[in-house]
């Protein structure tokens, strides 16, 4: 008999927690499989590695890489989810709890467990919102001290301002030593690598005299180490960006959009790549009525605004969860699923442009040479299109996938500004800018839920969008424009 | 000429074909009307009664695709794809869940998006251009530097940044524009200047420098070379020349804007209270609306069908090669 499909695609007891791996969890792994192939890959053929050196050669690309790393590897760590076992009493079935956590919900558990009532600003020890507090049979209306933040403090009004430099200067330390330590390492690895003496390789790397621009690699991993030394050097007993409606800190909230808008900026292109990267092949190589039905189909396609289609299509997978809500067992999996059909939705608008792109290439290569040869050889079709063909336009795959990054991510804010983006229970740039929008007309403005979604996802936008004009100027200067 | 603007015709027409389809197949065929139906009536015990009286209501009470009842071509025809599809054809788009009619509905809403739209086309695309070709007049120096990395900040921010902040130090600390709201008349420009200018902005990053990017290849070219061996200013050089030249990409990408507009519509008519399309899609998604969303993703798509078959006989019209094709 078979069982019914479940929207959980694996979980694995392992003693105190049972490992989950949610759909998007899948993909982001198949994702690091791949880069981490295609890595190998470029080590070992020359002609690609020299590319992607010069990718990373400019000052501003390396620095934008190396940000970008910072932002993967949390979303990385908010991959890893498991759910955690409740009662484990001999003769009866382990119990697990429903909530799906991840390992970075672990590393922040003092920041998701330290909820506030409501709002509270950046590093403060009072609530936003004034309270009725009876004290000796008398009540009046203060603002109550917060929960979890500045509870260490005897004389809040006095000795916060001290408290918090002393605790942002610990951490800067911290952040430091942690920064000289990698600068220490990546030395010593150099020294090795090059015979030299560890002084030597010290003063090539300072004066930047290394064939990669190792001082601004350090440069930036130096100044990502003193921020998050001081923030996380502060979070411990403050609420550094502040708390949002609900109580959350915002911290923790940030972090957890990280993986959102990470996931919908890669997966969306990589689950329709196969099809664009087929079909545009296969256009462009067998011309002809294929040629004709495939233009049809992706000009069909093309042709509906994709706001609307996305509208639509959103709407109806609403309609199907609802109807459908045994196959998403816990509210992560639901959650989860909107997430997944989204990016299949965003790459399917977007697959298009990228099919129309190859099958452009692929015609001009068609009568490259080198295929004629092959063809003179009695070289088959499919072989030709796999090794002749698909090798040469994997720098337009690339380019795309890195250049649509970024307006994935812009993408994902307005989307669920509107209501038509990711479930409104899943923490992403645009949920948090969503439930903001109406808290500046309050008095006093609350300006931080706002500034730090804004700051973080402009630091993230930013850094892609310099990352991929350093990756299009070294593989193709001139194929793509903007 | 008229050959290929024939072809080009009969192809949109094709386009639109598939379209309806497309998005008869995703409405009807993913949820049937039967689950239509249960959404709307509320939950899952609803008596089988309820939901065909339901679907009887709204057309939907035949065989989606093929009456296998009925014989000979009423086959095919009598079906709900058939008679859906000829009612748009028809501009017949049926009628909201309130009971509006939804032709009715499009009409009175055109006017709003319209006079929305068509001021940030305009000034979005001109004001890109004059930009990316003051860039063009001092190329390679630090104030080109400067302008690119501007563009590139430009493009990082979120249009919601721009609408927010400008909404509240606009809208509200200065007391310049009204908030939200629209009124038809002369009056409407006071509440259109804010989206207008907010949409511009956030559009301005990416324009200008795909622009510039153009203008840069066409400069490389051997007719600007003897342009200024004839002894032609830069400026007479810039507009007369490039600018001419480069005319097929700038109406090749603006063509490609229209599809953002109607985006940028639907964020911006829900923030700034303007009763256009997109305040109406948003509506239809609310309520679960199948009609006002399937009939608003035909209407988008034939705008963006017409805007392209128009930017076709717009290439025809600057370039000479395409009309001797």
């Amino acid at each position: 008999m078979p069982g019914p499909i479940r929207a959980c695609v694996c979980s694995k007891d392992y003693g105190a927690m049972k490992i989950v791996v949610l759909w998007t969890d899948w993909v982001v792994f198949f994702v690091m499989a791949a880069t981490l192939l295609y890595a190998w890959k470029v080590r070992h053929t020359p002609h690609l590695a020299s590319t992607w050196r010069k990718a990373f050669a400019s000052p501003t690309g390396s620095a934008a890489t190396t940000v970008l790393a910072a932002f993967v590897s949390i979303g990385v760590l908010d991959t890893l989810h498991y759910r955690r076992l409740l009662s484990n009493s001999t003769g009866t079935a382990p119990t697990y709890g429903t909530e799906t956590l991840s390992l970075l919900d672990h590393l922040l558990r003092r920041q998701q467990a330290g909820k506030e009532r409501s709002y509270s600003a950046p590093l403060a020890y009072l609530a936003y919102e004034k309270e009725a507090v009876t004290t000796n049979g008398e009540t009046r209306r203060i603002y109550p001290r917060l929960i979890n933040a500045g509870t260490h403090l005897q004389d809040p009004a006095h000795d916060r301002a001290a408290d918090v430099l002393t605790r942002g200067f610990v951490g800067a330390i911290k952040g430091m030593f942690v920064a000289g330590l990698l600068a220490g390492l990546l030395t010593w690895f150099k020294s090795r690598r090059n015979g030299r003496g560890l002084a030597a390789a010290w003063f090539d790397i300072r004066s930047g005299r290394t064939r990669m621009p190792l001082r601004v690699v350090l440069t930036t991993v130096s100044v990502l180490c003193l921020l998050s030394g001081i923030v996380l050097a502060l979070s411990v007993e403050y609420h550094v960006f502040g708390t949002d409606r609900v109580g959350n800190d915002l911290f923790y909230v940030v972090m957890k959009s990280l993986r959102t808008a990470l996931v919908i900026g890669t997966l969306s292109t990589l689950v329709t790549m196969p099809i664009a990267v087929g079909l545009g092949i296969l256009a462009g190589y067998l011309g002809g009525w294929i040629d004709e039905v495939i233009q049809y189909i992706y000009t069909v396609i093309n042709s509906i605004p994709y706001v609307l289609l996305i509208a639509a299509t959103v709407l109806i997978l609403m309609t199907f969860i609802d109807n459908h809500a045994d196959l998403f067992p816990t509210a992560a999996n639901r959650t989860d699923a909107r997430l997944f059909f989204l990016c299949v939705i965003l790459g399917m608008t977007s697959w298009t442009d990228l099919c129309r792109l190859i099958r452009g290439e692929v015609i001009k290569l068609r009568e490259a040479e080198y295929i004629q040869a092959a063809q003179a050889f009695g070289v088959g079709t499919w072989r030709i299109l796999s090794v002749h063909l698909l090798p040469n336009v994997m720098h337009l795959i690339l380019i795309s996938m890195v250049i649509s990054f970024s307006g994935l991510v812009l993408a994902e804010a307005v989307l669920s500004y509107v209501g038509i983006g990711v479930d409104p229970a899943m923490q992403s740039f645009g949920t948090l800018i969503n439930t903001a929008r109406l808290e500046l007309s309050r008095k006093p403005a609350i300006w931080w839920t706002l500034a730090t979604a804004f700051s973080f996802m402009f630091t993230l936008v930013l850094s892609a969008n310099i990352f991929s004009d350093a990756v299009r100027d070294a593989f193709d200067p001139r194929a793509i424009h903007n | 000429m008229i050959n290929y603007l024939a072809r080009r015709v009969i192809y949109s027409l094709l386009v639109l074909a598939g379209i309806n389809f497309l998005t008869f197949f995703l409405f009807f065929s993913i949820n049937t009307p039967d689950d239509m139906a249960r959404l709307q009536l509320g939950g899952k015990r609803v008596a089988a009664e309820a939901i065909e009286r339901w679907k009887a209501e709204h057309g939907y009470d035949k065989p989606l695709y093929l009456n296998l009842k009925a014989g000979g071509t009423a086959m095919l025809t009598h079906t709900v794809f058939v008679e859906n599809s000829l009612g748009i054809l028809h501009l017949n788009f049926g009628k909201t869940l309130e009971g509006r009619d939804i032709a009715w509905e499009l009409g009175k809403r055109v006017g709003p998006t319209l006079a929305m739209a068509t001021p940030v086309f305009i000034v979005a695309v001109g004001l890109s251009i004059v930009f990316a070709l003051g860039l063009m007049l001092f190329r390679y120096s630090t104030l080109d530097t400067v302008g690119v990395v501007a563009l590139v900040a430009l493009m990082s921010i979120s249009s919601l940044f721009f609408i927010i902040t400008g909404q509240y130090v606009f809208g509200k600390l200065m007391a310049l524009a009204p908030l939200s709201g629209f009124s038809p008349g002369p009056g409407m420009f006071k509440f259109l200047v804010l989206p207008v200018a907010v949409y511009v902005l956030s559009q301005l990053g990416s324009d200008t420098r795909l622009y510039r990017t153009i203008f840069l290849e066409e400069l490389g070219r051997d007719y600007v070379r003897t342009a200024r061996a004839k002894g032609l200013s830069e400026i007479a050089v810039l507009l007369t020349h490039v600018l001419r030249n480069s005319l097929i990409p700038i109406i090749t990408s603006a063509g490609l804007l229209l599809p953002a507009l109607l985006t940028g519509a639907i964020v911006l008519e829900s923030f700034f209270g303007i009763p256009g399309l997109g305040s109406f899609t948003i509506e239809g998604i609310n309520n679960q609306d199948y009609a006002i969303v399937r009939a608003m993703v035909f209407f988008g798509s034939f705008v963006y069908v017409l805007t392209y078959l128009l930017t076709d006989f717009a290439y025809a019209w600057a370039d000479p090669r395409v009309r001797l094709q």
